[in-house]
């Protein structure tokens, strides 16, 4: 479902990432609420074929760089996947 | 969200909801016709217009007023030639569709140019436009370090955007010379409305501009990064470390045209081929916005109204509209000429830099060889989920390669979904 990022008034949306219960504003996608959690750790979100530490690149649904694994399906692309209540969002990071 | 219908016939199928596919579906849809548009994001609004501004809401209101209906988060995975009319088109959200229109509107937009160099995979180092689209998504940015490296307007808006959200910009590495971007001012007189928005955004970030200086390495250190910049002239670089947070880059901007391809239409370098009406080579599918050509969004507005004048059968109403155009098309010649990339950029990634994202491939091992076509075949660059999408713009920076189609399904579905 397709929802504006500029409603505000909505209550938080209160979803885990790797098990951590985390809070994002309705709107927000799941791939800014991964980086939402902090420092420099939060951008590593995925591990490449070799195995080298990835996060989000191009924020618009083409690289691939940002995919996790989200209610159990994986390879999603969190850039392009607003949160919703009770997600649980699982990261290679 | 609109309803699904599956499968579907329509009068006018618009690939892409921004700025050009709103305008082309506002105008076909206000003309009577049944107009159905697909984006594979969220939500419409393109990515100039994500997370709102005065002319998205505008624009987002008549959409909804106009009667065409809106398929948000649906991809286009495959094209399918039919015997009278142009190609039906195959999407999947929820659901798998296939489309028959009269006419597809290709409002495909563009994506940012990524050039390796070492440290360019580094968490924490992203696209200018992508860190723009991650903050307008909720990604917060508050007293974060960020330096912007790379080239073209885009960089100044989104360090505006950035300043504004509390972060503090560092540096904004802008790797065209000042001289070239003065006679780019100078082009601007002609577009007074332009020129306000460039003076007002130089306000805010002139003091950490920097000309002809382009990134040469990142590295990570302790919690952050530091990024190495270059400037001045070739072998007599000056450098400068600079710790900071975030690193976004984004040289330039790379119209999409993977879905023009797969419908038979011709492209050249700067976009899908078009005539002064956005007609392709391929009967029924017409073109507009920075698909055709990155020249803004007010290039973008005005093609996609011809688009959707050309769809309802009204091209003799379009005459001012292309007179328009051609303005903006030459705004767009300007802008590529002000932001040409530096030859040095080419040159940038070492032999161990990762090149194709995807399949972790390293620079060295493509320049032995002589297409992207025999280079994806003995490294597997271009062959991962992104196909390309990538490192195919880098190849052709760097190699002058031009990559090849991708195939369907053009973007990665689950196996279930094919039969």
């Amino acid at each position: 479902m397709a929802e504006r990022a500029t409603n505000a008034a909505q209550a938080p949306v209160r979803l885990t990432v790797d098990g951590v219960v985390v809070e994002a504003a309705a709107g927000t996608s799941v791939a800014a609420a991964i980086l939402n959690r902090g420092g420099a750790a939060a951008w590593h979100v995925r591990r490449s074929v070799s195995g080298s530490a990835r996060g989000p690149l191009c924020g618009m649904g083409i690289c691939f760089e940002c995919r996790a694994t989200v209610d159990g399906l994986p390879h999603v692309k969190t850039c392009q996947l607003p949160v919703r209540p009770g997600m649980e969002v699982r990261t290679d990071g | 969200m609109a309803e699904q219908r599956t499968p579907a016939a329509t009068d006018v199928l618009v690939i892409g909801a921004g700025p050009a596919g709103i305008a082309a579906a506002c105008t076909a849809a206000e003309a009577g016709l049944r107009v159905d548009v697909i984006d594979d994001n969220p939500a419409a609004g393109g990515q100039i217009w994500r997370g709102g501004a005065p002319q998205a809401t505008a624009w987002l209101d008549r959409l909804a007023r106009s009667g065409a209906s809106l398929h948000p988060a649906t991809s286009v995975i495959d094209v399918v030639p039919r015997e009278a009319g142009p190609p039906a088109v195959i999407t999947r959200a929820a659901d798998v569709s296939v489309w028959q229109a009269r006419t597809i509107v290709l409002a495909t937009g563009a994506r940012e140019r990524f050039l390796p160099f070492p440290g360019w995979t580094l968490p924490g180092v992203v696209g200018a436009g992508g860190l723009q689209a991650l903050v307008k998504q909720g990604l917060e940015v508050r007293g974060r370090r960020i330096v912007i490296a790379g080239t073209g307007p885009l960089l100044l808006a989104v360090a505006e955007l950035l300043v504004a959200r509390g972060a503090t910009v560092v540096a904004v590495a802008e790797q065209a010379r000042l001289s070239r971007l003065i006679r780019f001012a100078a082009a601007l007189v002609g577009h007074p409305a332009k020129l306000v928005q460039a003076a007002g955004i130089r306000r805010a970030i002139g003091p950490v501009l920097r000309t002809g200086t382009f990134p040469l390495a990142v590295r990570p250190e302790g919690d952050a990064v530091v990024v190495t910049l270059a400037s001045g002239p070739s072998g007599r670089e000056r450098r400068d470390d600079i710790p900071c947070d975030v690193v976004a880059c984004g040289f330039g901007l790379v119209p999409n045209v993977e879905i023009a391809r797969a419908l038979g239409c011709d492209v050249h370098a700067g976009g899908i081929t078009v005539d002064g009406f956005g007609a392709t080579t391929v009967s029924g599918v017409v073109a507009a916005g920075e698909c055709t050509g990155v020249g803004g969004v007010d290039k973008s507005l005005v093609e996609g109204r011809i688009a959707g004048l050309v769809a309802a059968g009204r091209r003799d109403q379009a005459g001012p509209m292309v007179r328009e155009q051609r303005r903006w098309r030459r705004f767009a010649a300007a802008l590529d000429e002000a932001f040409a990339l530096d030859r040095r950029l080419a040159g940038l990634a070492t032999a161990d830099t990762v090149f194709c994202r995807c399949e972790d491939v390293v620079a060295g091992r493509l320049a032995c060889h002589r297409s992207w076509r025999e280079a994806k075949l003995m490294t597997r660059i271009g062959m991962g989920p992104c196909q390309g999408r990538v490192c195919g713009p880098a190849a052709e920076t760097l190699f002058g390669w031009s990559p090849e189609d991708v195939r369907p399904p053009f973007s990665p579905v689950p196996l279930g979904d094919l039969s």
